[in-house]
């Protein structure tokens, strides 16, 4: 049986699991539709939660972000965990104890006014759609991986597959689906895991094998050991000494970890618990299940840098493996032989007097019209010719994206059939499971506080579920635009933009909102519009407006800017806040009471 | 509802938080990121791999799974002590 159709096997098997669940938990009334009916348990909301983590970007970029730079992936690992915790002790059990269903209406109520709920939204769309982008991105990935297509088309079928069951299933049908998919992403990413660790470091458990010894080489010398050496040789910094400096590396895991726990779509998950305590434990679980990826994750990378260099590196490419001609094909990998020897060869930017390592000329790989003569398309060993030019200032030939390596390291390892149509299965589950939780914040948001607290209050619950189907389906339209058309070249920095969007803006307007009884609109507002306003303003410049690397606010990266941001609405919100009066009576109280465990209300009745 | 008591279940519930996010802290950035080359000399290495290096890609986690379940259980105790525990009382 070919590769091809053991990955349709699976993955046929684990949609039909998803789909069944979904339909036979279809959602019924709008309450049920946003939150589930309230009544699920803490162990399966645990579950369903770290699936709505395990995005595609945790789930195929972050062990190629940690292959790639070594120690300077753990911004991601730490960021996105820590977050979590922060996230856990400062908002959820107060947010689940006022007993909104979502962000905005939180902000709406807490403080007073139209207009705080409209910014609200206004950012919640902005962090929903940054974040959807990378998730289409992902779907694309796989999906053109899956069918041998280019990016673009598996975009647009994974959209349409996204569309079908965030639609009709609504949270209940995606709770339960999301616990289906958290355990095929969690076999799928840790099996091959464990068979890597036994090649090369003779472990069974991956995180022992990147603290024990490479073993595959004849005489056992230290894992990590071994990474700095092929680093150096080949040109590289050492794998555990990083590249990023240390404030950017501390505003960037800051602003991961602020953007988790102002993430509007992880923290309507708690809504689904009966209780505050059990929102509590619901979240331990979640962090418990998520660490399993997450630990696993730095592995992954550091076998797959191992086995990148080793099967590629000085290999002649009419003898490489197989995988390499298929990532080619799918535009996710080149080659170009620029010294004609016909070998492969893979050096960093210390081997070249320039210190560039780039392939050749532009961001991503062109290819000549199918109709150009063959010679132009197909060279002397066979490989695909680029139609960018070669860039002739450094020595190496090998390029790739940084989203392969996960689905590239089972093929790199030569691991059965059956393990990589598995982790097929984990990578489709995972972008997948993340879109659809998004589509339906940003739907929620859009129809139930836009459009039914400010715009037109009479609105029936049958329209309101029309106006969530109909913004899910815009939303995707425009997220696989930006799929197709990336900001930036891998996964995991998109989504990194959306944590900062988050962090700065939400996570200091829920947490004064929460803590401090004296803020009031006027602060809120004004936090919020300078805080999202200074981020996306960075980002957009640096990332699209090409503004040059040596003007950074001191020598912060877009990735880590929202922190930044988080200061300034902070900042702002306290200072306009002094000036304006203090809020209503009844608004102090309520902050009084949300600090109370007990009677956290309406979705506590099943 | 007793004011007084809620003030009281109040304050103890931030000491937690404080406390435990102190830890939080140092250990993603203090271990991970700030003290992380001093860790590295210093502290002996976790199986073959340098200290700080270890916690910033999986000791910090480990460490803040447990945070979040100490975190459970002792504000589950703090609502029992000042009578917010749900899960005992007779539902209605």
């Amino acid at each position: 049986m070919s590769q091809d159709t053991l990955n349709f096997i699976f993955i046929g098997l684990s949609f039909v699991l998803y789909i069944t669940i979904a339909i036979r938990s279809r959602a019924g009334s709008t309450k049920e539709y946003y939150t589930a009916g309230g009544g699920v348990s803490a162990f399966a909301n645990g579950m369903a939660t770290a699936a709505d983590w395990m995005s595609a970007a945790t789930f195929i970029s972050m062990a190629g972000t940690v292959a790639i730079s070594g120690y300077d992936g753990a911004r991601f690992l730490m960021g996105w965990t820590g977050g979590f915790v922060l996230l856990t002790v400062l908002m959820v059990p107060y947010l689940r104890k006022f007993g909104k269903a979502t962000v905005p209406d939180f902000i709406g109520d807490r403080y007073y006014s139209k207009w705080a709920r409209g910014v609200a939204v206004i950012c919640a769309i902005f962090i929903c759609m940054t974040y959807i982008m990378g998730q289409m991105r992902g779907v694309g990935v796989v999906f053109s991986q899956l069918f041998g297509i280019s990016i673009p088309a598996g975009v647009l079928i994974g959209a349409a597959i996204v569309f079908f069951y965030a639609g009709l299933g609504g949270m209940k049908g995606i709770t339960y689906t999301q616990v289906a998919q958290y355990c095929v992403m969690a076999f799928s990413y840790t099996i091959p895991a464990i068979f890597i660790a036994m090649a090369l470091t003779g472990n069974v458990i991956p995180q022992l094998g990147l603290i024990g010894n490479y073993t595959a080489g004849g005489e056992a010398v230290p894992l990590l050991e071994k990474l700095n050496q092929i680093n150096t040789e080949l040109g590289f910094s050492e794998f555990t000494s990083g590249k990023l400096s240390k404030i950017n590396m501390f505003c960037i895991t800051a602003a991961l970890m602020c953007g988790t726990a102002g993430l509007p779509h992880v923290i309507v998950r708690f809504f689904t618990v009966k209780n505050v305590s059990a929102v509590r434990k619901s979240a331990a679980w979640t962090l418990a299940f998520i660490a399993v990826i997450y630990l696993t994750a730095p592995a992954i990378g550091a076998f797959s840098r191992i086995n990148l260099t080793q099967t590629l590196h000085g290999t002649a490419y009419a003898e490489a493996p197989d995988w390499l001609k298929e990532f080619e094909a799918t535009g996710q990998m080149a080659w170009v032989d620029k010294n004609g020897d016909g070998n492969i060869q893979y050096f960093g930017p210390d081997r070249s007097p320039v210190k560039t390592s780039s392939v050749f000329l532009g961001k991503a790989p062109e290819y000549p019209d199918y109709d150009t003569p063959e010679r132009q398309r197909i060279g002397a060993s066979g490989e695909r010719l680029l139609a960018n030019k070669a860039d002739d200032s450094n020595p190496n030939e090998l390029w790739f994206g940084n989203d392969i390596m996960v689905m590239a390291n089972p093929h790199m390892a030569g691991l059965p059939m059956w393990v990589i149509a598995l982790l097929m299965a984990g990578c489709i589950a995972a972008a997948l499971s993340t879109a659809a939780g998004l589509l339906l914040v940003l739907s929620t948001s859009i129809s139930h506080d836009l459009m039914k607290k400010i715009v037109k209050p009479d609105l029936t619950d049958k329209e309101e579920v029309g106006y969530a189907r109909f913004t899910s389906f815009a939303a995707l339209v425009v997220a696989a635009y930006f799929g197709i058309n990336p900001p930036s070249a891998f996964i995991a920095k998109t989504v990194a933009f959306a944590f900062g969007l988050a962090a700065s803006s939400f996570f200091p307007t829920l947490l004064i909102g929460i803590f401090s009884k004296r803020m009031n609109k006027e602060g809120a507002i004004a936090g919020m519009l300078c805080g999202i306003t200074f981020t996306i303003g960075y980002i957009v410049y640096f990332q699209f407006l090409g503004g040059k690397k040596e003007n950074y606010l001191f020598g912060i990266t877009p990735e880590g800017i929202g922190f930044v941001g988080m200061l300034i609405n902070f900042a702002v919100a306290f200072a306009v806040s002094k000036f304006t009066p203090a809020p209503p009576q009844e608004v102090q109280e309520m902050v009084a009471t949300i600090h109370i465990p007990s009677g956290a209300g309406e979705a506590s009745n099943h | 509802m007793d004011p007084k008591n809620a003030e009281h279940y109040h304050r103890a519930s931030l000491r937690v938080v404080f406390s435990l996010l102190t830890i939080w802290f140092m250990i993603s950035f203090g271990c991970g990121i700030l003290f992380r080359d001093w860790l590295d000399a210093n502290f002996p290495t976790i199986g073959t791999a340098p200290f700080g290096f270890w916690m910033a890609q999986q000791g910090s986690i480990f460490c803040f799974v447990v945070l979040l379940i100490v975190y459970a259980l002792l504000m589950g105790r703090l609502d029992s002590t000042y009578g917010y525990n749900e899960e005992k009382e007779p539902t209605q």
